[in-house]
C-alpha cells in the first residue's frame, strides 16, 4: 500500500559489497516506506540474494561502500542479532536444520531475545504456548510441529511455513523474503502467501525476492525492481512483473544497456 | 621390587612392569571375606603377568595412562564413609526413590541406599550380603566374572580385588515399573584412592529392566575408579541401561561394561560421560542368539585437558541381529576424545543390520579427536554402514540463529546443546534427561 506520507523504513544508498574479493553488489539504491511491498526480481547471479544477506549481516559478505539505514539507524554498524532485534527479518531461501533443538525452544529463545533487547521481561513457557497457538494459525500449522527439531526432516513447504511462523511471532518492521516461493507446490504457496498478506500492515514493510512472477499472483507488490549485475536496472509497478513473465528478461537488459551506452 | 636402572626410560619401564603387581599386594586379604578365593587367585595370576599398558599397545594407542604411574593408589579402608543421606539428596532420582543401591568407593552403604519391598524372586542388593545365602551363592557364581573378556587386564584387576558389588536379578517374565538407580560414589581420601566398583545384572527370560548406573565424584583428590559391570540378558529380555559418568576432576576412570545377549533380547544402552581427568569406557556386547537387538549410543563432553575414550565392540554370531550406534563427542580447549568402535559380523550372522556413526564437534583449535570406526564383515547378506565426522560449529547455522535475534555466544551454546540433546533424548528416565539438559546448557 503506497502512502506518500508514511515513514521511510529502509533506505539503501549506493550499497556495494563483495565476497572473496569479487564485487557482487555494485551500487544499490532502494527506499522502502511503511506499508509498502516491494518485489526484487532478476536472473540467477544478479545479486538479489546477496542483497538480502548483506542487509541481514551475513559474515561472508564485506560491505565496501554505501549506506543502509533502517528506521534512522545505521544498519551496517549493527551485529546480525542486533539487526534482528531492531526489526529486520530475513526469511531464508534454505532454512537451516538444527537437530536436538525443538522448534518450540528455538522460537521461545528468539522471542525472548527480542523482548530482552526492548528491555521487557522474558515470557514464561505457558504464556508463550498461548501466543504460539494463536500464531500457528497464520500458517495453518499443527501444534505437534513445535516438538520437532528445528526444520529437521521438514518438507520444503514446512520449512518455508516455519519461516513465516517465525515472522508472525517476531513481527518485524522489515521482512525480506528470499525466494520464499521456491520449491513450494501450489497449496503451500497459497498458505505462505496468505500468511504474508495477513502479516502485512501499514506499520511494516516487505521485500520479496523472487525469480518468478508466480508468488506475485498472491502477494501484490507496490513496486517491482529488476536487478542485474549487482544493480537495480529498472523499477516499475506490478505490471512490470507480468511483462517479465510474458517476455522474459532480455528486453529489460537490452534497454538498460542502451541507456548506459 | 625389580632392580631400578638410573636412566629415565629404564626406570619407567620397570615401574610399568611392577605397577599392577604393586597394586595387588594391598587388595584382598587371604582368605577372602567373600569366599571367592578361586576367582581371586585366577584374576591375580592374570594381572601379575601384565605390564601396565602404554601407547605402544594397540588397545591404548590414543590414550596415554602414563600419568597414573606417578601415583600410588590404595583401596580406602574406611568402612563407613562420612556421608549422610543429605549429601546425596541432589543426586538421587525421584523415579528411583525406593530402588537405589549406593556403593561408596566400591562398598555397599545401606544408609545411602533405598530398597523398598520387592516382589518375590527379585534380587537387588549387595553381593557380599547375598553370597551369605547358601542357595544364592552357586547361582551368583554362575555369572560373576564369567563374561567374555574378563581376563582383560583392568577387568581382572577388579575381579582380583573388588570388595562388594551391586546385584540386580529380575526373574522370568517380570518387570519393574520404576528404574533402578545404581549410584557409585567416589569419595577420595587424603592419599590417592583406588575403588573397584562392580555390578552384576541378570535379566531372566522375557523380563524387563531400566537401569541408571551412575559414577559420581565427590571431592577433588586423586582417584582411580576401575569398574566392571556385567549384564546377562536371557531370551527375550529387555534392558534399558543408562550409564552416567560424572567423576571428579582428578579421577582416572576405567570402566568395563560387558553385555551378553541371548536370542530375541533387546539391550538399549546410552552412555553419557562428562567427568574424570581421563576416562576410558570399554563397552562390549556379545549377541549369542538370533534376532537380537542392540543399541549403544553415547555422548562424551571433554573440556580443559580431559581425555574421553570409548572403545566399543558388538559381536554378532547369529542371523537377523541388529545394532545401532551413534556416539557423539564435544571436545573443547585442549581436550581429547577417542572413539574406537568395532562391529564383527562373522559368516553365520546373515541378515545382520548394523549402523555405526561417530560424530565429533570440535570447539577449539587445540582440541583433538581420534576416531576409528571398524567393521569386520564376513557374512555376505547384510546391511551395514559406518562412518565418522569431525566438524566445527557451522557459521551458517550460527548466522541463522543470529538472524532471529539470538547473539553469537547464545547461538553457539544452543547449537552445542542441540548436538548433545540428540543423545540425551534417548534416555528413558525423565529426571535424568532434565538434569543433563540443565548441565548441557552450561557447556
Amino acid at each position: 500500500m503506497i502512502n506518500p506520507g508514511s515513514e521511510v523504513i529502509l533506505s539503501v544508498e549506493d550499497l556495494r559489497a563483495e565476497v572473496d574479493g569479487i564485487e557482487i553488489l555494485k551500487g544499490i539504491n532502494l527506499e522502502v516506506k511503511a506499508g509498502e511491498i516491494h518485489a526484487i526480481m532478476g536472473l540467477n547471479g544478479s545479486g538479489k540474494s546477496t542483497l538480502s544477506k548483506v542487509l541481514a549481516g551475513h559474515p561472508d559478505y564485506t560491505v565496501t561502500g554505501g549506506k543502509a539505514v533502517f528506521k534512522g539507524q545505521d544498519l551496517l554498524a549493527l551485529e546480525p542479532h542486533e539487526r534482528a532485534t531492531a526489526g529486520v527479518f530475513l526469511a531464508f531461501q534454505y532454512p537451516l536444520e538444527i537437530p536436538g533443538v525443538s522448534n518450540r525452544d528455538f522460537l521461545r529463545v528468539a522471542y525472548n531475545a527480542q523482548r530482552k533487547a526492548k528491555g521487557e521481561d522474558e515470557i514464561d513457557v505457558f504464556d508463550f504456548d498461548d501466543l504460539l497457538e494463536e500464531r500457528l494459525d497464520v500458517v495453518k500449522m499443527d501444534f505437534s510441529f513445535l516438538d520437532r527439531s528445528v526444520n529437521e526432516g521438514f518438507s520444503g513447504g514446512e520449512k518455508k511455513r516455519n519461516e513465516i511462523l517465525q515472522m508472525a511471532l517476531l513481527k518485524p518492521g522489515l521482512a525480506i523474503l528470499d525466494e520464499t516461493d521456491s520449491g513450494l507446490d501450489i497449496d503451500a504457496l497459497k498458505t505462505v502467501a496468505a500468511g504474508v498478506n495477513q502479516l502485512a500492515s501499514p506499520d511494516n514493510c516487505m521485500v520479496l525476492i523472487t525469480h518468478y512472477q508466480r508468488l506475485l499472483g498472491y502477494i501484490v507488490p507496490d513496486f517491482v525492481h529488476v536487478m542485474a549485475d549487482g544493480r537495480i536496472i529498472r523499477t516499475g509497478q506490478k505490471e512490470l512483473a507480468e511483462q517479465l513473465e510474458a517476455k522474459g528478461y532480455d528486453w529489460v537488459l537490452a534497454e538498460a544497456a542502451e541507456v548506459s551506452a | 621390587m625389580s632392580m631400578q636402572v638410573s636412566n629415565g626410560s629404564g626406570t619407567q619401564l620397570s615401574r610399568r612392569d611392577a605397577y599392577l603387581r604393586s597394586h595387588l599386594t594391598n587388595l584382598t586379604p587371604s582368605p577372602d571375606p567373600l569366599g571367592l578365593d578361586d576367582l581371586r587367585h585366577t584374576a591375580q595370576a592374570l594381572v601379575k603377568e601384565q605390564t601396565f599398558p602404554s601407547t605402544k599397545d594397540e588397545e591404548w594407542r590414543f590414550t596415554d595412562l602414563s600419568a597414573m604411574l606417578d601415583l600410588d593408589f590404595h583401596l580406602s579402608l574406611d568402612q563407613q564413609p562420612a556421608l549422610s543421606p543429605l549429601d546425596v539428596a541432589d543426586v538421587v532420582l525421584p523415579e528411583a526413590a525406593q530402588s537405589r543401591i549406593t556403593l561408596v568407593n566400591g562398598r555397599y552403604v545401606a544408609g545411602l541406599s533405598a530398597l523398598g519391598d520387592l516382589p518375590k524372586g527379585f534380587i537387588i542388593g549387595s553381593l557380599a550380603n547375598l553370597l551369605q545365602d547358601p542357595q544364592l551363592r552357586p547361582r551368583l557364581s554362575q555369572y560373576l566374572a564369567q563374561s567374555q573378556g574378563s581376563n582383560e587386564t583392568f577387568a581382572a584387576l577388579n575381579t582380583a580385588g573388588f570388595q562388594d558389588a551391586a546385584v540386580i536379578w529380575i526373574p522370568k517374565d517380570e518387570r519393574i515399573e520404576f528404574p533402578i538407580h545404581l549410584l557409585n560414589l567416589a569419595l577420595p581420601g587424603s592419599a590417592p584412592t583406588l575403588a573397584l566398583p562392580r555390578c552384576l545384572v541378570i535379566a531372566e527370560a522375557h523380563s524387563q529392566l531400566t537401569l541408571v548406573e551412575e559414577f559420581r565424584g565427590i571431592g577433588q583428590g586423586d582417584y582411580f575408579t576401575n569398574a566392571v559391570t556385567e549384564l546377562y540378558l536371557a531370551d527375550g529380555a529387555q534392558v534399558r541401561h543408562t550409564r552416567l559418568q560424572r567423576e571428579g576432576p582428578a579421577t582416572f576412570h576405567i570402566g568395563r561394561t560387558a553385555v551378553a545377549q541371548a536370542q530375541n533380547s533387546e539391550y538399549a544402552g546410552c552412555a553419557i560421560a562428562f567427568g574424570a581427568r581421563l576416562a576410558r569406557h570399554n563397552w562390549h556386547i556379545h549377541q549369542n542368539g538370533p534376532q537380537t537387538q542392540t543399541q549403544v549410543h553415547g555422548l562424551a563432553v571433554a573440556q580443559g585437558t580431559q581425555v574421553a575414550d570409548l572403545h566399543s565392540s558388538v559381536h554378532f554370531t547369529q542371523p537377523h541381529g541388529s545394532a545401532d550406534q551413534l556416539h557423539k563427542c564435544i571436545v573443547d580447549d585442549r581436550a581429547h576424545s577417542v572413539f574406537n568402535g568395532k562391529i564383527f559380523v562373522p559368516r553365520q550372522a546373515q541378515q545382520t543390520n548394523a549402523n555405526q556413526l561417530n560424530r565429533n564437534l570440535l570447539l577449539s583449535d587445540r582440541a583433538k579427536v581420534d576416531t576409528k570406526p571398524q567393521l569386520e564383515i564376513i557374512a555376505d547378506n547384510v546391511k551395514c554402514a559406518h562412518g565418522a565426522t569431525v566438524s566445527q560449529l557451522q557459521p551458517d547455522e550460527i548466522f541463522y540463529l543470529q538472524s532471529r535475534g539470538i547473539d553469537q555466544s547464545q547461538a553457539q551454546r544452543l547449537l552445542i546443546y542441540g548436538f548433545a540433546m540428540e543423545i540425551v533424548e534417548k534416555i528413558p528416565v525423565e529426571s535424568v534427561r532434565q538434569r543433563l539438559s540443565e548441565r548441557l546448557k552450561q557447556v
